[in-house]
């Protein structure tokens, strides 16, 4: 390869980069291009001008189709996982849910839609609805099915659907494109009605325009009416967070709804960005949290993996920096242990950083399914030396993290166990973050 | 047979009462550890509160009789713990510490609740 075409390389790998669906490309250089010097043969190597490439939409047929479904349905339901790639989208996905007044299910794959409008609902709103949308789903099956890992179905577990048999579906989503690349990301199959291999956000605005062409005169009091259900359901399910998240407020180890609201309740007046929280089953930042931004919930890893939480967060920490921001990350322990040397990188760049831990001493993915293969079959799962059942707890020795992050030049604090002295010290950390460097403070949590 | 669905009703509270004062003999303190050492926090917390993984089962545990039930034949996603791996004593001291956990705050009375 010559210079010149590792110009045009480089500027190709990033257009694919860049063009939904999203994702990194791997450019490999060889050794002689890197280490020989700039030959002067006549021409001057340039980089070639980036023009942005258009993102794929949604076929004109399958649009209107989609907009026929949902314009007559008596019950749509919204769900949005990877779908809003900027604010705008967030905007058109409000948009569509009011024009439809239909509920919105947000799996957080990014900040898609504010989780304090009244059309914001819980996954379980799926259940009554007739025609459900899926905007960049990940794991349409899971959406609609459910599966228990209860050791029936020959060892393998039970699967039952969550919908209605007649209810309709429609898909749009970029990832259907991604057939050519090397890693694909599948999950179980599941059949669509109306399904479009499209840019979801790209998309929008034709969908908007469509449904509002579609929807007949004698439908529109009856979509106001399910716009006055939905305040309801919505006053409901934030009354019911608060209530569960006052159980269990003054426990130690300590819940893991007070260190959020902690948290929270040291950087709310303070322009933030919630970096990064794993675990889906960790899902008070949601609950309870008045996400309305795009940028105050970068998602997550999106294949349950761990070790994401740590160098994300380094990384949207750094972009952060230079906006004024301040970056805040619920850092599970497990995830950690991973890639602990991006502690050092966020003190060597003064990336400022905010690292709550979620320190819960056990890689937690895993701990029930272990229980239930063992209990399945009678025997005593905990070897009585850690709390969870064998291979899963990080203890014996527990991990000091706070001199973790102060050998790699971080400011640093705890463990935390008692939750009085959690607020005082996150004001610290906070103040810290605020002079330009990173801090963490190991919390000892509850499991979840 | 009782035949009057009133004595009826009567008798299976009678019956409940008197089984969760049986349960209520476990000892709260021995009943934590066992808590922990069978794995109930995994999904429900130190402190019974639950989670996205499992149920809230205290402050005010249901009665005894349906807890021992559940525990020991469920079918979900939550394993049974039959009396190989759980004892009936270990059942009752869990009961006894769920029991014992104090009713939760109400979250008005909670100002970061309620910003």
């Amino acid at each position: 390869m010559s210079l010149q075409h590792f110009a045009q390389s480089f500027v190709r790998a990033y257009k694919i980069a860049m063009t939904p669906p999203y994702g990194p490309v791997m450019i490999s250089l060889d050794t002689g291009l890197q280490q020989e010097p700039m030959r002067d043969d006549g021409e001057k190597p340039y980089i070639p001008r980036y023009v942005p490439t258009s993102p794929p939409q949604g076929d004109s047929g399958a649009v209107r189709e989609a907009a026929r479904l949902l314009a007559n349905a008596q019950n749509p339901v919204i769900v949005a996982d990877r779908a809003a790639r900027t604010p705008n989208g967030v905007t058109l996905l409000v948009q569509l849910a009011e024009l439809l007044q239909a509920r919105v299910i947000d799996q957080g794959g990014r900040m898609n839609f504010p989780t304090t409008h009244y059309l914001t609902a819980p996954a379980s709103a799926v259940s009554n609805a007739d025609v459900i949308i899926g905007l960049e789903l990940s794991d349409f099956w899971g959406t609609v099915n459910s599966f228990t890992d209860n050791g029936e179905n020959r060892g393998i577990g039970q699967n039952s659907t969550r919908i209605n048999p007649d209810t309709r579906l429609i898909s749009i989503c970029a990832v259907e494109l991604n057939t050519k690349a090397n890693y694909q990301d599948f999950q179980r199959f599941q059949v669509i009605d109306v399904q479009m291999a499209a840019d979801a956000q790209a998309t929008l605005p034709a969908l908007i325009e469509a449904v509002r062409s579609a929807i007949p005169n004698h439908r529109k009091s009856a979509i106001a009416a399910r716009g006055e259900s939905a305040k309801k359901a919505y006053a409901e399910m934030r009354s019911r967070a608060r209530q569960a998240a006052a159980v269990g407020w003054d426990a130690s180890p300590i819940s893991t709804a007070r260190m959020v609201m902690e948290t929270f309740g040291q950087i709310k007046d303070l322009d933030w960005s919630l970096v990064a929280a794993e675990s889906p089953r960790f899902n008070w930042p949601h609950r309870l949290l008045p996400i309305e931004k795009h940028h105050q919930w970068l998602g997550r890893a999106g294949g349950y993996g761990v070790g994401y939480a740590a160098p994300a967060s380094v990384g949207a920490a750094l972009a952060n920096r230079d906006l004024g921001r301040i970056s805040v990350c619920f850092q599970p322990d497990g995830d950690l242990m991973y890639a602990p040397g991006v502690l050092w990188t966020a003190a060597r760049h003064k990336i400022p950083l905010l690292a709550v831990m979620h320190n819960n001493r056990g890689y937690h993915q895993e701990v029930m399914h272990v229980q239930r293969m063992s209990n399945f079959r009678n025997r005593v799962v905990n070897t009585g030396k850690d709390m969870g059942p064998v291979g899963t707890s990080i203890q014996n020795p527990d991990i000091d993290y706070r001199k973790l992050a102060e050998s790699m030049g971080w400011w640093a604090k705890g463990p935390i166990k008692d939750p009085s002295e959690l607020g005082p010290a996150l004001k610290e950390a906070v103040a810290m973050v605020k002079a330009g460097q990173p801090a963490l403070l190991d919390v000892w949590t509850q499991p979840r | 047979m009782i035949r009057d669905p009133n004595l009826r009703t009567l008798a299976i509270v009678a019956g409940l009462v008197l089984t969760s004062s049986v349960a209520a003999a476990g000892s709260a303190e021995k009943g934590k550890a066992a808590y922990v050492r069978h794995g109930c926090w995994q999904c429900h917390g130190f402190d019974g509160q639950g989670s996205v993984a499992g149920s809230k089962i205290a402050p005010n545990p249901m009665p005894f009789e349906a807890f021992s039930d559940f525990v020991r034949t469920t079918s979900g996603a939550m394993p049974p713990y039959q009396k190989a791996i759980l004892s009936d004593d270990d059942l009752a001291d869990i009961y006894a510490y769920l029991q014992s956990v104090p009713k939760a705050r109400d979250p008005k009375t909670i100002p970061l609740l309620n910003p």
